[in-house]
C-alpha cells in the first residue's frame, strides 16, 4: 500500500521535517500558565463529574438519578482516560514539574497499569506507527487490520472479535502488554517477564474492580445492584467510546500502513511523513475534541505526541497548509465516515484476499 | 489556639480521609487529588503552605508569613527549606532560610526573601506572590543550628540577607527566655539595605543580654555604627574576648571567607559554624564522554554541564527541584560510568547507583536510567 506516498526528494523531505520542527519549537517556547490552567481545569471538571456521578448513583432509586449518575461517571472516566490520562502520560505536561501531573507518576482510571501502557503506547506505537509486525496497535494481536497480515481461518471471526474488544476495551488494553499471541515465538518476552507483567495487571485490575463492583455498591446498601449496574454502564460506555475513537485514528480508508523493510533508517522528515500518512483526524466541535482526548487530531498528535493536546486544534491549520504545499494527503473526515470505513475494513479483512482463493481470476497471460 | 473539640474533629476527619477504605475508593488516584480541589492545603502528600502576609523590609526584600499544613514538622532555628512556587505554569524550587522563631504560637513561619537580580523565584516572591497563594515546602534541613544546650556566650556575624537564620536564632532565644550573652554583628552596604533594622534595634533596647553592632560598609556610618569590612582589628576592637564565644556566621562569600580565615589562623581550636548559599558552579571541563539516557534511547556528548542540564538539552524532562543538590527530586539511577559530585568533588564508583543529576558531572562515558 505504498503507492499513495508522495515522491519527495530527500531535500524536500528535510525541508518538510524542518517546517514541522519549527511548529514544535514555537509551541514549546510558548508553554505556560495557559496550559497549566487548562489541564488543571480539566482535572477539576473530571473529578467533579466523578464525585457527582457517584453521589447521584447513591440516589438511584429515582431512575433519572441513575441515568444522570451513570452518564456523569461515564464522561468522567472518558475524560480521565483520554484528555487527562493519555495526554499526561505522554509527558505533555512534564515541563510543569508538578509531580501530580507528571508522566512518571500519573495513574489512570482503567485496568491497564500506566507503566506498561507507556511502554507499548509511547514507545512501540508512537515510534513504529502503522508498521505491520512492530506496531502492536495494528490489530492488538487479535484482529486482522492490514492486508500485510496473512489471512488465517481464525480471522473469519474478525467482526466478532472487534465487537468483543470494543465491549471489553479496557481489558484488551490491559492484557495488550502480555503479548499472549507471541508465546512460543522467537520474539516472545519469556515466562518470567510475562508473569511480572501479569502481576502488575492483576494488582491494578483488583483495585479497579474492587472500587466499581464491590466498595461503591456495598456503600449504597439496598441500592447496591443499581450502583453496580451504573458503574458497569459507565465502564461500558467508556470502553465503546474509546474503542471507536482510537480505531478511527489509524484504520479509516486512506490511511497507509508500512513494512519493516520500507522504514529502515528513516530520516526525521520520513518519520513525520509516516506519522502523517498513518493517521486520520475526525472532524467535530470543541466538546467532541475534548471528549476524544483530542485524538480527533490524531495527525497532530502523532507528529507532536508530547505537546499539550489542547494545542492541536490551533496548529492543525498550519499542518494542513504544509501538507498541501508538499502534496501530502491530510486525512480528515466526519466520525461517520472514519468509523464507517474502519468497520468496513474489519469486515473485509475477515475474508481471505481474492488472490488467495482457489477460484480467483488469474491474470490473463500476456 | 484550637479548642479540644476542633482538634478532635480534625483528627477524626484526617483518620477517615486517610483510611484504607477512602484510599480504595479514590483508586487509582491519591486521596489528595480530591482533597486539594477543596483546599490545596488538605493534600498531605507534600508540605504546602498558604501565604498569609507580605511585609516589605527594604526596597527589594520582603518577609512572607506562611501557614503550613499538618505535614510541617517544625523547625530548628537557622534551618532552611526548599520553597516551590509556580511561575507561568512551571514549578520552580529554591532554598530559603526561615527567619521566624521555632516557637511561634500560631504555627506560622516567616521567610525573608531578597530579590536577586536574576533570581526568578526570589523576584517572584518579592514582587508578585499574593497573599492567599499556595507554595510547597520541603522538610527543613541544614546543620546551621544552635545546639540543644544554648551557648551562654553567643556571637552571630551576618552580612546582607545572611541575617535571616541569625534572626530565627535570636527570636527563638527570646521566646525561650534566654539570658545568656549574645553579640550580634551585622554587615550591610547601606542603611536602606538593612533587613530587620527596627526589630533588632528594638530587641537590643529591650534585652540587656543582647548587644547589637551594626557595620555599614557602603556609606558613612551613623551614631555608634561602624564602617569598614570585617577585619581582625575590628573584631578585636568590639569584642576582645571573641575566642570565648560560640560563633555563627552567615552571609555572602567574601565575608564568610574573611571570617573563616580569621578563625582558622587565630583560633584553630574553636568551631566556627558557617552557612552560605551558593549554588555550585554548573559547568566543569567537558570530558567529551558519551552520556547515554537509557530510558529514552538517547545519547549526547558531554559538554561539561550538569547531567540534569544535559538531559534537558537532549529534550528530556526529568523531575527536578532545587537544582543545587539539596532536595533529591531529580535523583535517578546511574547504570554505568563514573560521575563527579560538584559539591563534594567526590567521584562515584563505576556501578549501578542513585545519583543527583543536578550536581553531577560525567567523568567519561556515563549511562543514566532517564
Amino acid at each position: 500500500m505504498t503507492d499513495e506516498i508522495p515522491n519527495l526528494t530527500s531535500e524536500q523531505l528535510d525541508a518538510f521535517g524542518a517546517e514541522l520542527d519549527a511548529i514544535r519549537e514555537r509551541v514549546l517556547d510558548d508553554l505556560g500558565e495557559r496550559d497549566a490552567d487548562y489541564i488543571r481545569g480539566m482535572i477539576r471538571t473530571q473529578r467533579g463529574l466523578e464525585v457527582s456521578g457517584r453521589a447521584l448513583l447513591f440516589a438511584s432509586i429515582f431512575p433519572p438519578a441513575w441515568l444522570a449518575g451513570t452518564a456523569a461517571l461515564a464522561v468522567s472516566k472518558i475524560l480521565d482516560n483520554m484528555e487527562i490520562g493519555h495526554n499526561v502520560m505522554h509527558g505533555q505536561y512534564d515541563w510543569m514539574n508538578d509531580p501530580a501531573i507528571h508522566s512518571a507518576n500519573f495513574e489512570w482510571d482503567t485496568a491497564s497499569p500506566a507503566s506498561q501502557w507507556k511502554h507499548s503506547h509511547n514507545y512501540l506505537h508512537h515510534t513504529f506507527t502503522n508498521i505491520v509486525g512492530k506496531d502492536r496497535d495494528v490489530g492488538y494481536g487479535i484482529l486482522r487490520m492490514s492486508d500485510e497480515q496473512r489471512w488465517r481461518p481464525y480471522y473469519l471471526g474478525n467482526p466478532v472479535y472487534a465487537f468483543l474488544l470494543a465491549v471489553l476495551f479496557q481489558w484488551g488494553v490491559a492484557l495488550h502488554d502480555l503479548e499472549v499471541d507471541r508465546i512460543g515465538r522467537k520474539d516472545d518476552m519469556g515466562r518470567a517477564e510475562r508473569l511480572k507483567r501479569a502481576g502488575q495487571i492483576w494488582r491494578k485490575s483488583r483495585g479497579q474492580l474492587a472500587k466499581d463492583y464491590a466498595l461503591f455498591p456495598l456503600l449504597a446498601g439496598p441500592f447496591a445492584p443499581l450502583v453496580f449496574a451504573g458503574n458497569l454502564g459507565a465502564n461500558l460506555s467508556r470502553n465503546l467510546w474509546s474503542f471507536m475513537i482510537i480505531f478511527c485514528g489509524h484504520f479509516p480508508d486512506g490511511v497507509e500502513q508500512f513494512t519493516e523493510e520500507g522504514t529502515r533508517e528513516e530520516t526525521r522528515g520520513q518519520w513525520y511523513m509516516r506519522q502523517l500518512l498513518g493517521s486520520a483526524n475526525i472532524r467535530g466541535g470543541k466538546l467532541f475534541h475534548v471528549m476524544s482526548g483530542n485524538l480527533s487530531h490524531q495527525i497532530e498528535h502523532h507528529l507532536f505526541p508530547d505537546l499539550p493536546a489542547h494545542r492541536y486544534a490551533e496548529i492543525s491549520e498550519e499542518v494542513q497548509e504544509i501538507c498541501g504545499r508538499y502534496g501530502i494527503a491530510y486525512n480528515s473526515a466526519s466520525l461517520a465516515r472514519q468509523f464507517g470505513t474502519t468497520v468496513k475494513r474489519i469486515a473485509k479483512l475477515a475474508l481471505p484476499p481474492r488472490s488467495a482463493l482457489p477460484f480467483a481470476k488469474q491474470p490473463a497471460a500476456a | 489556639m484550637l479548642t479540644t473539640t476542633t482538634r478532635l474533629a480534625r483528627a477524626t476527619a484526617t483518620t477517615l480521609l486517610r483510611s484504607r477504605l477512602t484510599r480504595a475508593l479514590a483508586f487509582p488516584h491519591d486521596v489528595d487529588r480530591y482533597l486539594e480541589l477543596v483546599d490545596p492545603l488538605w493534600a498531605h502528600g507534600e508540605i504546602r503552605a498558604r501565604l498569609l502576609a507580605r511585609d516589605a523590609e527594604t526596597d527589594d526584600c520582603v518577609t512572607l508569613t506562611l501557614a503550613p499544613n499538618g505535614r510541617w514538622p517544625g523547625i530548628a532555628a537557622g534551618q532552611h527549606v526548599q520553597v516551590g512556587v509556580e511561575i507561568d505554569g512551571l514549578r520552580h524550587t529554591r532554598c530559603f532560610t526561615v527567619s521566624s522563631s521555632a516557637h511561634r504560637a500560631d504555627g506560622c513561619i516567616t521567610l525573608t526573601v531578597k530579590a536577586q537580580p536574576d533570581g526568578r523565584v526570589s523576584r517572584h516572591l518579592v514582587e508578585a506572590a499574593q497573599p492567599g497563594s499556595v507554595v510547597t515546602l520541603s522538610a527543613p534541613a541544614g546543620q546551621f543550628v544552635l545546639p540543644a544546650e544554648r551557648p551562654r556566650r553567643l556571637l552571630l556575624i551576618t552580612g546582607g540577607s545572611g541575617i535571616t537564620p541569625a534572626m530565627a536564632m535570636l527570636s527563638t532565644l527570646i521566646d525561650e527566655g534566654h539570658d545568656g550573652e549574645v553579640v550580634f554583628i551585622h554587615y550591610a552596604r547601606r542603611y536602606d539595605d538593612l533587613i530587620f533594622g527596627d526589630e533588632l534595634a528594638g530587641a537590643a533596647a529591650c534585652y540587656p543580654w543582647l548587644r547589637l553592632i551594626r557595620v555599614i560598609t557602603g556609606e558613612p556610618p551613623r551614631g555608634d555604627d561602624l564602617g569598614d569590612r570585617f577585619s581582625a582589628e575590628q573584631l578585636a576592637d568590639v569584642l576582645p574576648d571573641w575566642r570565648d564565644y560560640a560563633a555563627y556566621a552567615c552571609g555572602p562569600a567574601p565575608l564568610i571567607d574573611a571570617v573563616q580565615t580569621h578563625w582558622r589562623e587565630q583560633a584553630p581550636a574553636q568551631t566556627l559554624n558557617v552557612e552560605f548559599f551558593q549554588p555550585p558552579r554548573s559547568t566543569g571541563p567537558a570530558s567529551g564522554g558519551r552520556v547515554a539516557f537509557a530510558g529514552s534511547d538517547l545519547a549526547v556528548t558531554d559538554n561539561g554541564a550538569s547531567l540534569l542540564e544535559q538531559a534537558e538539552a537532549a529534550g528530556l524532562t526529568p523531575e527536578y527541584g532545587c537544582r543545587m543538590g539539596i532536595c533529591h527530586s531529580c535523583t535517578c539511577r546511574k547504570t554505568a560510568g563514573r560521575v563527579k559530585n560538584m559539591i563534594s568533588g567526590r567521584e562515584s564508583g563505576d556501578g549501578d547507583e542513585e545519583i543527583q543529576p543536578c550536581v553531577s558531572l560525567p567523568v567519561g562515558d556515563v549511562t543514566l536510567s532517564l
